[in-house]
């Protein structure tokens, strides 16, 4: 083949792990003896389409594995076999075992074959095993059990739209022909369905045929001819024993030419042509829906015609076309700001793709450790930067874990504590705000306060434990080193947890809250700015420098009042406000800014941040706009109190504040 | 000036961009450096150390600008349109950083034996004496070379040793 297949392949791996998380979300769904057949469809038209995919790729182990699943899945689909526990979890096993294949591809590794080799010959075993039950159609032939038979006979009848769906039916014939050589097969044709000349549609396929192979050829070999037409016609396999054939034909050695060998079942022999070069990068992609693709282009267009309508005025201007010019800067910064907001929308994915894993983990989790657990998923429609969605996934996992190991209980302790066996757990995600918000919540025993003291103590990291509420105790679980577990189980209480979870939260400009009540359960509360990108700021002016106050943290701004001010004694100025004192922030002070700040004239900056209310002390309010944030740590480093960068409209550059940092800074700076 | 534009140059050779700074020449890696402009203001980054002049906008990027009189303790002098600022970038752990150092004047492009290149003279803090690449002679003048990464990264105060008495040429 000329075309360069290599140009698709990052299509495949897409496809093939979606096709996988597919199979995986079913699985999770099928029971034992389940009648679903729906649910096994969908099954198996993923494993069918990734095996499809990796034989025309040329990803024979891939091709090989999923065949054995594909195998096994069709005697299952066709009745031969109910649904066993045994099945779904040999699937689920083969379904990771495919994802971790997949994956080595993609990084242009050779992949480890140990576990797939053993799940083949679990998944052979099953199929050697004869499950079929006696009233299974005989007609239908298992194909593992007599896959080598002396020849075959083929009933293969289309659907009336096989033609309309660009197949062609002797194109098989003719494949199966230079399979096993011409001599060795013969058509029948039944036209029997053949309509009257008038109401012939010639689009339509009436005919149907009987094919007979006098030849030894593996069915799979058969199969793959029919692939792409199996959903669209009726093609039944009967295997012809010694007697009925006839003839023998020298032909056989053809075989391992025929156009797709991936069935061959040599992994050894194709080990070796696995592409092991160097390790390729992969570039990241992202998959979105053609409509917004659409109103981008819509967009652009808009776009391209506001600024000829401009060029046009300002080839012959004069101050009559004033008012026409400015309706045209009006509806170019009305086509920018669309065109960003969409463009951002690309992005922006469902939450769903970060909890998708979570079914499989919380059976896998739950089963190992003995506990019942129903989970529940809400708000997976709730979008999220793309970004933010891969970052957010560890510290997810983590939690998910915590509260299985150590919040739920198992179902003896739960019976006797009067709650229902089976532990609730749930994932929810909203939008708040400019946030989204991602709640995991636990029936469980919640945080044992007095344990987590305990522990506390133990390690050095409290000096006086009485003096503390108990929402200071819960904030504890997040300081390193930290854990309460009895025994270090392989799922959870290493020590290494929660303060990285909460460091990789921050890190995403988010923060994390735990609510709990002993007995009732837990619920961890994440907040994460939507976007990384771009966010809404208040530009204000402090000294000779300009700084971005990002919108969704600022409460309100008043003027400032000297007189108001409190001075406590060694601490921060606080100023009530209605009903509450307010810690006031010099930023001159905080920014050690010496040039010109002359505060007569001040304005007083009200932000809510993770630890409170604080006041920022700023010369003058300057405009609102949307920012992009640039990378202050890229070519830098962190520095306390600001969050990034941006570059404002005359070029310059204005750091953005990072009101929770500047507070904790101006605490420590003030202590 | 990118790395494209550099000759091929025989194996023992390194080209190197010197720059004047009260009254000594200074060498660095021509391929260290990605472009040389002029002095623009700044914004200045909060409780910075005052070496760091503050950042610029380069071409969407945010670039520090770090006063290499201040980092090597001399006297600062007042910018000048004629003060120039080369852009470097380092190659770290963390990828590749973009810094930018105020010099007086840029002055010649050398290409330098690795041969002739000298030890510089002992420094009493034996660790941070890293960001001197070493001595050379060029035309009767001596060319002190740095070493860009350190020179970049390092949070350490750096101090030029004496070199008043020091000829390389005779060592």
């Amino acid at each position: 083949m000329s075309v360069d297949l290599s140009q698709f392949h990052q299509v495949f791996f897409e496809e093939s792990l979606e096709g996988l998380d597919i199979m995986e979300a079913q699985l999770l769904q099928l029971q034992a003896g389940s009648t679903d057949m729906e649910a096994v469809n969908t099954i198996f038209r993923a494993a069918h389409s990734i095996k499809g995919g990796a034989g025309t790729f040329g990803f024979a182990d891939v091709a090989q594995f999923t065949h054995l699943v594909e195998t096994l899945l069709d005697e299952i689909r066709a009745g031969q076999r109910p649904v066993t526990e045994h099945a779904i979890e040999l699937f689920l096993q083969s379904v990771d075992v495919l994802r971790a294949l997949l994956l080595a591809l993609q990084q242009g590794e050779r992949p480890d074959l140990s576990t797939a080799e053993q799940l083949k010959q679990e998944l052979q075993k099953v199929l050697d095993s004869s499950a079929v039950p006696e009233t299974a159609s005989t007609d239908v032939v298992p194909a593992a059990a007599q896959s080598s038979a002396q020849g075959w006979l083929i009933e293969f009848r289309p659907d009336v739209d096989l033609l309309r769906t660009g197949n062609e039916p002797f194109r098989m014939v003719r494949e199966i022909c230079e399979l096993v050589g011409q001599e060795a097969v013969t058509v029948e044709v039944d036209s029997s369905a053949l309509v009257d000349i008038q109401t012939l549609d010639p689009t339509s396929c009436y005919l149907s045929w009987q094919i007979r192979i006098d030849c030894a050829i593996e069915l799979s070999n058969l199969q793959e001819v029919f692939e792409w037409v199996e959903d669209e016609c009726d093609i039944r396999y009967q295997a012809l024993s010694q007697a009925h054939a006839t003839r023998d034909v020298p032909e056989l050695e053809a075989q391992p030419e025929a156009p797709v060998p991936a069935v061959e079942p040599e992994p050894l022999a194709v080990k070796e042509e696995v592409p092991a070069a160097a390790k390729r990068p992969v570039d990241a992609s992202i998959r979105v829906s053609i409509d917004k693709v659409d109103s981008l282009i819509n967009m652009v267009g808009e776009l391209v015609i506001t600024q000829s309508m401009l060029s046009q005025l300002g080839q012959d201007f004069d101050l009559s076309s004033l008012a026409r010019l400015q309706q045209g800067l009006m509806q170019l910064e009305q086509n920018t700001r669309e065109l960003q907001e969409n463009v951002m929308k690309i992005r922006m994915l469902p939450i769903s793709f970060a909890f998708s894993r979570f079914p499989r983990l919380v059976r896998d989790v739950g089963g190992q450790l003995g506990k019942q657990v129903q989970l529940k998923l809400m708000g997976e429609d709730t979008e999220l930067d793309k970004t933010v969605m891969e970052k957010i996934g560890d510290p997810l996992v983590h939690l998910v874990r915590n509260s299985l190991d150590h919040g739920l209980e198992t179902p003896e302790i739960r019976r006797q504590s009067g709650k229902s066996e089976v532990g609730h757990l749930t994932l929810n995600a909203y939008h708040q705000g400019g946030n989204i918000v991602i709640e995991i919540s636990d029936d469980g025993a919640g945080l044992n306060e007095e344990k987590i003291l305990r522990k506390a103590v133990e390690r050095g990291l409290v000096s006086v434990p009485e003096a503390l509420t108990p929402e200071e105790i819960h904030q504890l679980i997040f300081l390193p080193g930290f854990s309460t577990a009895d025994t270090v189980s392989d799922i959870s209480g290493r020590g290494v947890g929660m303060d990285v979870v909460k460091r990789n939260i921050q890190e995403l400009n988010g923060s994390i809250e735990v609510q709990s009540e002993q007995g009732v359960g837990s619920t961890f509360t994440i907040r994460l700015p939507l976007t990384l990108a771009i966010l809404d700021g208040q530009l204000v002016r402090v000294g000779n420098e300009k700084y971005v106050i990002p919108l969704v943290s600022i409460v309100e701004s008043i003027q400032l009042e000297p007189r108001n001010m409190n001075h406590i004694a060694g601490s921060q100025p606080v100023m009530p406000l209605r009903d509450e004192y307010i810690p006031i922030v010099c930023m001159k002070d905080v920014f050690s800014l010496t040039k010109n700040t002359d505060l007569s004239d001040a304005m007083l900056v009200i932000v809510d941040g993770e630890r409170g209310k604080v006041g920022l002390v700023v010369n003058e309010l300057l405009g609102q706009q949307q920012v992009v944030i640039k990378s202050l740590e890229q070519n830098y480093e962190r520095v306390p109190g600001i969050s990034g960068a941006t570059i404002l409209g005359d070029g310059t550059v204005a750091l953005i504040i990072d009101v929770t940092g500047l507070h904790k800074h101006s605490n420590e700076r003030a202590a | 000036m990118s790395s494209e534009d550099v000759e091929v140059q025989a194996s023992d050779e390194q080209q190197y961009l010197t720059f004047i700074m009260a009254e000594e020449e200074y060498g660095v890696d021509i391929l260290a450096v990605q472009e040389i402009r002029g002095w623009e203001e700044t914004t200045s980054i909060p409780n910075a150390p005052d070496y760091i002049q503050g950042v610029i906008n380069l071409r969407g990027t945010i670039v520090p600008i770090m006063d290499l009189r201040r980092r090597f303790g001399l006297k600062p002098v007042e910018y000048s349109p004629i003060t120039v600022v080369i852009i470097l970038k380092v190659s770290t752990d963390q990828g590749e950083k973009v810094m930018g150092i105020v010099v007086d004047a840029v002055s010649d492009v050398y290409s330098i034996k690795h041969s002739d290149v000298r030890q510089p003279p002992d420094l009493n803090q034996d660790d941070n004496s890293d960001f001197l690449r070493g001595l050379v002679n060029v035309k009767d003048k001596m060319v002190i070379l740095l070493d860009v990464g350190t020179l970049l990264t390092s949070r350490h105060p750096l101090e030029l040793p004496s070199l008043s008495e020091y000829d390389p040429g005779h060592a």
